[in-house]
């Protein structure tokens, strides 16, 4: 169909594939399609399968869709399995520089062979261009196969090698060799399945959800980041050493307005990002979550010495090491209750790069001005896949929210005794200084153990139970400083309500219009932060059931909602999807559907065979 | 309890530099054993601060846990502290340390914060040269939990309840010199002469200055056949040099004889003053260093002394390049890109 079609790339691990699939999907986007490409890969450098896949959609959809319309294989030790995930009907292209196996021959989809790697040897000499050039090929006969602009293409090389002459001249000669060899040898365009140029991408933009994060800590005012490797949360690491060398150097003296330490592990990391938000600076950390499960020990000193922490866990498929290159939100229990004791954190949802970018910044003044620690709560998908977003922005004229913090004159004209844990203005937010403030004030004993109101340690019940209480009432206060939740109609139309949050989001609003198109109409509600606002309670409060859709298998987002909300559960049903792909609309409306009609008769949506597909309903 | 101190302080105590006096640098009451030898170290720090006439609220004092981690309480109370968690004082006071480059840094630690759940963290605070005073309150035993060994119980060491340690000991002085640490000196909180010069040398060292001060526990491992009891170490150390130290600030009157002493002149312009120095020994020799804790260890001595140290290093801010502001005192002008950088950033993702 015009504008709206998936392809999925077969790639070997470390071939350069990453770059030229990531130009057939730009120009896509250039050409004002909506677009959203993700990268499947193994926990492998290289020689493993790897496989990209783009989803065109004109209806702005840029959740995945399972059903592959166009394959395009250049890896033959995937290759029985990737010609078996091709929808019926659909197309395979393939390196025919060897003859493809008998036994591989469906008689329901379309074989178009290029000769990749022979034509890369006739033109070629150099062996490494020879393997990254052949990924050109196949870019330059889907240009003809799918009506790319050409032009669009050449401009995104000459910016890509901009300065590097010889490289654009060979990228634009292995194109026109895949171009001139599709118009040739096939049909073009495809009759089923092509582009046509749109005005439907406004000025959004396109980034992974990473280098977002990393951006939007820059912006945040972060001047320490300390972080253990960890897929997938190391680009944002990278990413935030990349914008702060650009943007953080003083000009004049060459020294870094920002301080980098990659720690020896987590537990390293949170305890220097704690020990500098203590004397003052805004500090973070990213991780994902088996560093999460090395940081809850101090998360939870950070709760409960009230010292404010940003954290960013980019999640993957757990447990244990898991899925390690795989999506998943199935860190929201550990990570809400991180740590031993009665302890709560402060959740963030963001779903999309623009949200990444500036809840970065909510997150660092929700820190301070709660003095607990804030948990960014992103996933692979959003982190490391170029996700189509809005513009990031940024409010230049809102100051940094340094919360409570006395200064040296508040100190000296102070005439009462200086309390920390003194619930002053009665919202259960205590005053703080920052070490080396004044001589003979403010000064007090930070300590994981129980304490007065003036940090003084105690194991007086009365005291312990004052400080806990007073935590609870913080808590209270904190919902009115989270970001609501977004509703998605103005008044009640339905009996039936959906809840998500997250990525999740991408899949939700294309299942709602599936939805609807089927005559069941579904009220909305994104869920932005943890603790929960009013709003989500008199959200279910208001509807007769509700369905929260959610990427783990435990439920752990509704185990929240029933946790924290007075709820009874029995009106909330699951769907969850938890595979390590993400969810897909015709998962949720699938489960919705029967839910509330009943079974439809398979297929409802495609199952690709040789990968898992888990989905599953929960009450 | 270890005592009751008197409210009452002679009208004339002698002030410092700032006109303060021994007092401004006490902290609260301790409540480790009588006879702790932590409590010893903890008065060897307030001597040495009042000496070096520091400004308390310049300092920041952070510990893990354990009963050395509680003594941060107790010495110092206009400073701000930080009793963090088991093993991970060394992270706590990188952060703070990057936060703020212009306060003084003292971190005490213990034998089982430092060398059995915070070895990690240790080992990477030294391979970064974090500028801190790091002081290990070593008794060779849990003295919290009631008496366990620790990693530095020497093997053979017999407890309190008369079992002998099975394991090699791990020494830190050791470890710390064979990391590359700049500042590496031991010590016994039974000899103040040698433990106040020793901090006070190692707060004007500008990177992390370990001092491994063996501090008897009175109540668990006091015992006869304990290695770490106060007569065992009394009968066996074996020190390098008198150590004393002369703060940048003050004239040098002392008379030292020469061919045995040797001055070190520290990086901010005090000097170290080592007399009667063991010959055959220079601590400014990584090598001899490390033969010479052998040695000692091989005749069954505990060495003590400044062992090694390095006067002109470079550390982790130094190394990071960072500015010479400290980071906490930046404000959103310096630190947000703008408006206009969003604008082209943004450009250039579509």
């Amino acid at each position: 169909m015009l504008n709206d079609f998936v392809i999925r790339f077969a790639n070997v691990n470390g071939t350069g594939s990453a770059s030229a699939n990531d130009m057939f999907a730009k120009a896509i986007f250039r050409m004002g399609i909506p677009v959203s490409p993700k990268n499947i890969f193994p926990s492998n450098i290289q020689g493993l399968p790897t496989w990209y896949e783009v989803r065109v959609s004109e209806k702005g959809y840029l959740g995945r869709r399972e059903g592959i319309d166009i394959m395009v294989s250049v890896n033959p030790q995937s290759m029985p399995k990737d010609i078996a995930n091709v929808k019926s009907g659909g197309y395979f292209i393939y390196d025919s520089t060897k003859e493809l196996y008998k036994d591989f021959i469906r008689d329901d989809i379309h074989y178009l062979g290029i000769p990749m790697m022979q034509m890369c040897m006739d033109k070629f000499a150099d062996p490494r261009q020879r393997q990254l050039l052949k990924n050109m090929i196949y870019v330059g006969a889907l240009s003809a196969l799918l009506d790319i602009e050409i032009e669009v293409l050449q401009g995104i090389i000459q910016q890509k090698f901009k300065g590097k002459e010889k490289l654009v001249t060979a990228n634009y000669e292995a194109m026109e060799m895949g171009r001139q060899y599709a118009q040739e040898h096939f049909t073009c365009p495809f009759p089923e399945h092509r582009v046509a140029r749109r005005d439907l991408v406004n000025d959004w933009i396109m980034m992974d959800g990473n280098s977002a994060c990393g951006l939007g800590a820059v912006y945040a005012g972060a001047t320490v980041l300390s972080w253990y490797p960890i897929t997938p949360s190391t680009s944002l690491a990278d990413a935030f050493g990349k914008y702060a060398k650009k943007y953080r150097i003083d000009p004049e003296t060459g020294q870094n307005n920002f301080a980098i330490v990659q720690a020896e592990d987590e537990l390293a990391a949170i305890g220097m990002v704690i020990g500098a938000n203590w004397n003052g600076a805004r500090s973070f950390t990213a991780t994902s979550g088996p560093g999460v499960s090395l940081m809850s020990e101090f998360l939870g000193l950070a709760y409960f010495a009230e010292i404010p922490t940003v954290l960013v866990d980019v999640q993957r498929g757990g447990p244990s090491t898991g899925m390690p290159t795989r999506t998943q939100q199935s860190d929201l229990l550990i990570a809400a209750y991180a740590s031993h004791g009665d302890t709560k954190q402060v959740l963030l949802f963001p779903s999309t790069p623009a949200e990444c970018f500036s809840m970065m910044g909510e997150a660092f003044d929700l820190a301070e001005r709660l003095q607990t620690p804030v948990l960014v709560m992103t996933d692979l998908d959003l982190g490391m896949n170029e996700n189509m977003s809005p513009p990031l922005k940024w409010d230049q004229s809102k100051p940094y929210d340094r919360g409570k913090v006395f200064n040296a004159e508040q100190l000296e004209q102070m005439t009462e005794r200086f309390g920390r844990y003194l619930d002053v203005d009665g919202d259960g937010i205590p005053y703080r200084t920052i070490p080396g403030t004044h001589p003979t004030k403010g000064s007090f004993f930070t300590r994981g153990t129980s304490r007065d109101e003036y940090a003084v340690y105690t194991e007086e019940g009365p005291a312990y139970v004052r400080n806990m209480d007073r935590l609870v009432k913080k808590w209270e206060t904190a919902k009115q400083y989270v970001p609501g939740p977004e509703l998605y109609q103005r008044e009640k139309q339905s009996a039936f309500g959906m809840l998500f949050f997250g990525t999740t989001t991408y899949a939700a609003n294309e299942a709602r219009d599936l939805l609807t198109e089927q005559g069941i109409t579904l009220d909305c509600m994104r869920v932005k932060a943890f603790p929960f606002s009013q709003e989500v309670q008199q959200f279910i409060d208001n509807h007769q059931r509700v369905f929260i859709v959610e990427q783990n298998r435990d439920a752990q987002f509704k185990s929240l909602i029933v946790n924290e909300l007075a709820i009874n559960p029995a009106k909330l049903t699951s769907i969850l999807n938890y595979d390590g792909f993400p969810i897909t609309a015709d998962v949720i409306r699938q489960k919705i559907y029967e839910q509330l009609v009943g079974k439809l008769k398979p297929p409802f949506a495609e199952h690709e065979p040789g990968e898992p597909s888990e989905s599953e309903v929960s009450e | 309890m270890t005592f009751v101190r008197p409210v009452f302080r002679h009208p004339e105590s002698p002030k410092n530099a700032l006109g303060y006096t021994k007092k401004f640098y006490e902290g609260a009451l301790s409540t480790l054993c009588a006879g702790c030898g932590h409590d010893s170290v903890s008065g060897a720090i307030i001597q040495a601060c009042f000496e070096m006439a520091v400004e308390p609220h310049k300092v920041a004092k952070l510990s893990g846990i354990g009963c050395s981690s509680k003594t941060p309480t107790y010495f110092l109370a206009n400073s701000h502290g930080f009793n963090s968690v088991h093993g991970r004082m060394p992270s706590v006071a990188t952060g703070a340390y990057l936060a703020n480059r212009d306060l003084m840094y003292i971190g005490v630690s213990g034998d089982g914060d430092s060398a059995s759940i915070g070895m990690g963290q240790f080992v990477h605070a030294i391979r970064r040269n974090l500028n801190i005073t790091y002081i290990i309150m070593n008794n060779g035993c849990y003295g919290l939990t009631k008496g366990q060994d620790s990693a530095t119980a020497d093997f053979g060491s017999i407890n309190k309840s008369g079992a002998a340690n099975l394991y090699q000991a791990i020494d830190m002085v050791g470890l710390a010199l064979e990391l590359g640490a700049t500042f590496v000196a031991r010590s016994f909180s039974g000899d103040k002469d040698q433990l106040i010069p020793l901090i006070k040398a190692g707060m004007s060292h500008p990177g992390f200055a370990l001092i491994d001060v063996v501090s008897p526990c009175v109540t668990f491992n006091n015992n006869v056949g304990s290695t770490k009891s106060y007569d065992y170490t009394r009968e066996h150390i074996e020190a390098t040099a008198a150590v004393d130290f002369v703060p940048i600030m003050e004239e040098i009157t002392t008379e030292y004889a020469e061919g045995d002493t040797v001055a070190v002149q520290l990086h901010d312009g005090s000097t170290i003053h080592l007399n009667k120095l063991a010959p055959d020994f220079n601590p400014r020799d990584r090598h001899s260093a490390v033969s010479k804790l052998y040695q000692a260890k091989a005749s069954g001595e505990i060495l003590t002394g400044l062992i090694y140290i390095e006067p002109e290093t470079r550390d982790l801010h130094s190394l990071l390049n960072t500015t010479s502001l400290p980071l906490n005192t930046l404000e959103k002008e310096v630190l947000c890109p703008g408006q206009q950088v969003l604008d082209n950033i943004n450009a250039s993702l579509r």
